[in-house]
This record gives structure tokens, C-alpha cells and sequence, in this order.
């Protein structure tokens, strides 16, 4: 069951709208250098950092379709009688949209540093700590998801919730501090699946 | 266990109020209930509360492997609809067995409310699970469509299974009924 509904989301996800937080994530990357003029050489000291920040804003797009038309639809009940345990729903979910946003964001990384102006070895820099931070903002995600489903302005709300929650991943990531970046993406990774299943039984009615 | 279903001294709190309270209830292979009550009475809740999906104030529930078709669809609407059951584990056998077999490639989200209400009763007939939940299953059904429940749910208490029914309208066929909200 938890091999399908990993299936089921990545299907979902690819079929639906994992291109919106890539196009997204170049448009925040192009609009740096229009804002701050074309110095090459602030852009690509600058450019670790704003990819960063145009990860995170990426990463809150996707946020309303993780968990609640799951919710509001049975589906989540549904698994659950089917003796799925929330924490294993919440764990394939995390996975499941890690695989939809990552590789993209990654990729997207590489005409993303072209606008900012940087080198090779800093783009390679910048794609070791996205793909070991990204697991961590991609369990970061559901869990706020399932927060905030079924909330009104849920995605406003699951902005406020995300991005504070997210500042180690960034710090740590833009600073190139690649263990501590593995080390925060541990932590989430290890404790976003508790705080989604618990959300997902709390707002059963 | 010989029971599927089983209450003991169950009371169950919503919103603040008491919908029952010390409510003892057996279900054992080949039973059928009924519950009826007025809008509000806590049928559907007592259905969520058997299903697991809600927690008793006080007592203690015991449950066997069962099935549940409430209100929610809980199938992928841009998918056809065979490959949306399927998912479920239910197979065009239980397709068929509601008068679904033409609609296997029709997307879930065209589906009538009708329609959508025997896809729901056909995930549960494709479920395998002895202990059959419906809450309000004729809802939406025509007269077609509840017929072939009345003979599906005939054919399951036979072969051993049971099914509890949350409905304000009557049922045909030979029921137990709980009268809640009284």
C-alpha cells in the first residue's frame, strides 16, 4: 500500500503542477539581478544565498494540494482502515514529494546560477547543499501542510509556519556548512512524520 | 474474535454534547443494524467512532478488519475509474456488481452523484473485509442501484460478513435497528 500511494503522489505531482515551483524558482532568481543591478561580481557572491531563498519561496507553492484534497476526500481515512498507520502515510507523502520537487529544483539550479552570475564551483557548491537540504524542506512542507490543512487561508498561514522553521536549512545551506545542513535535514526528516500523523488525527471530525 | 464489532460502555462527546452514553453493542457474522435517528442524532459519528476514526469519551471499542463508505469519495478524479478502485484493491468483479462495468474508463470527476455512491459501495464490496460500515448508502441510489445493494448485502451476510447501517430511511431486507437520539 505505502509502495502505491508513493506511485499514486508522484504521478499526481508530475501530472498536476511540479513545473509551477520551478518556473517559480527562476523567476525569483531573475528578478535579483534586476533589482540590484548587473554587477557580476556581487551577483555571484550574492547568488549562493538567493537561490536559497528562492528554494524556500518555490517550496511554498505545492503546499496546499500535500495533504488536505487527500484529507477533505476520505483518502486519508480510507488508508487509515486499511491499517496504514498516519506516521507510514506521512513518511511515503514526505518521499513522495521530495522525488516531485527536488530533482527539478536542482536542475532548475543550474540556468538559475547563470542569471546570477556564478562559477562552476560555486554552482557545484550550491547543488550539494540543495540536494542534502531539500529532504529536509521537503518533510518541512507536509508537515505544515497537514497543519494548516483545512484551514481557512491555509496557504498565507503555511508561509508564516514554514519559513521561520525553515531559517537553519537556510543558514546552514547558503553558508555551505554542508554537515550541519545534513544534520537539520535529519532533524526534520526524523520528526516531520510524528507532527503530520498527529495533525492528520487531530483534524478528523 | 468471533465478533466483528464490539461496544462496551461506549460514550461518545461532539462539540460539547453527549450523542450517547454506556452504549454496548455486539456484531457477529451474519448481523445486520440499522441505525436511525433524526439529523444529528450522532449516526454517522457512532459509524467513524466503529471505523476508528474517532475516539470514545469513555468504554472500549474492539473492531475487526472492516470497510467503510461514507460521503467522502476518496478516489482520484483525473483518473478513469476502474484504475481509481483499483487502487482500493477492488476489482471490475465489484464494478460489476453495482451496475458499474460501462463506466471502468470514464474519469472519476464526471461521475454523477449517483454514480459516485456506487463507486463508493463498490470499494467496499471489492474490499474483502468482513465487517461492512455504510453510512447513509442510499443516498443518491436509484432504485436500480439500491436493489443490487439489497441483494449484495444479502449475499455478504450469508457467506459471513455483517454490515452496519447509519440511515434515516428504512432498509429493505431483515434488520436490527438502533434507535439513536431518543
Amino acid at each position: 500500500m505505502i509502495g502505491l500511494l508513493i506511485l499514486r503522489d508522484v504521478r499526481r505531482g508530475f501530472t498536476g503542477s511540479a513545473w509551477l515551483p520551478l518556473a517559480f524558482f527562476l523567476l525569483v532568481a531573475t528578478l535579483v539581478p534586476f533589482a540590484i543591478g548587473p554587477d557580476a561580481r556581487l551577483l555571484a557572491q550574492i547568488g549562493p544565498g538567493v537561490l536559497w531563498i528562492a528554494a524556500l519561496t518555490a517550496a511554498l507553492l505545492p503546499i496546499e494540494r500535500l495533504i488536505e484534497p487527500d484529507r477533505s476526500d476520505g483518502v486519508l481515512d480510507q488508508l487509515s482502515l486499511r491499517g496504514v498507520a498516519e506516521e507510514a502515510v506521512a513518511a511515503a507523502k514526505i518521499f513522495a514529494h521530495w522525488l516531485t520537487f527536488a530533482p527539478l529544483l536542482l536542475i532548475a539550479a543550474v540556468p538559475g546560477s547563470a542569471l546570477l552570475a556564478m562559477d562552476s564551483a560555486s554552482l557545484v557548491r550550491s547543488e550539494l547543499a540543495l540536494a542534502i537540504g531539500t529532504p529536509g524542506l521537503a518533510a518541512l512542507a507536509v508537515a505544515v501542510a497537514a497543519v494548516t490543512a483545512g484551514l481557512p487561508r491555509a496557504g498565507s498561514l503555511a508561509g508564516l509556519l514554514l519559513l521561520p522553521l525553515a531559517v537553519p536549512l537556510l543558514i546552514f545551506g547558503a553558508a555551505d556548512a554542508l554537515l550541519l545542513e545534513a544534520a537539520a535535514t535529519l532533524v526534520l526528516v526524523a520528526g516531520a512524520p510524528f507532527v503530520t500523523a498527529a495533525a492528520i488525527r487531530a483534524a478528523r471530525t | 474474535m468471533s465478533q466483528l464489532l464490539r461496544f462496551e460502555q461506549v460514550s461518545l462527546r461532539r462539540g460539547g454534547r453527549m450523542l450517547f452514553e454506556a452504549l454496548d453493542l455486539e456484531i457477529d457474522p451474519g448481523d445486520a443494524l440499522h441505525i436511525a435517528g433524526p439529523n444529528g442524532s450522532g449516526k454517522s459519528s457512532l459509524i467513524r467512532l466503529a471505523a476508528g476514526l474517532l475516539h470514545a469519551e469513555r468504554g472500549k471499542v474492539e473492531r475487526s478488519r472492516l470497510a467503510l463508505a461514507d460521503d467522502q469519495l476518496a478516489l482520484d478524479r483525473e483518473l478513469p475509474l476502474g484504475r481509481a478502485l483499483r487502487f482500493w484493491g477492488a476489482s471490475s468483479q465489484s464494478l460489476d456488481a453495482m451496475g458499474l462495468s460501462q463506466l471502468g474508463d470514464v474519469p472519476v470527476r464526471l461521475l454523477s452523484s449517483g454514480q459516485a455512491k456506487r463507486a463508493t459501495l463498490a470499494r467496499v464490496i471489492g474490499s474483502g473485509a468482513p465487517l461492512w460500515l455504510l453510512d447513509e448508502p442510499l443516498n443518491g441510489l436509484d432504485h436500480d442501484g439500491s436493489a443490487r445493494l439489497d441483494q449484495l448485502i444479502e449475499k455478504h451476510r450469508l457467506a459471513g460478513g455483517a454490515v452496519v447501517a447509519a440511515s434515516h430511511l428504512p432498509l429493505a431486507g431483515d434488520w436490527r435497528t438502533l434507535e439513536l437520539g431518543r
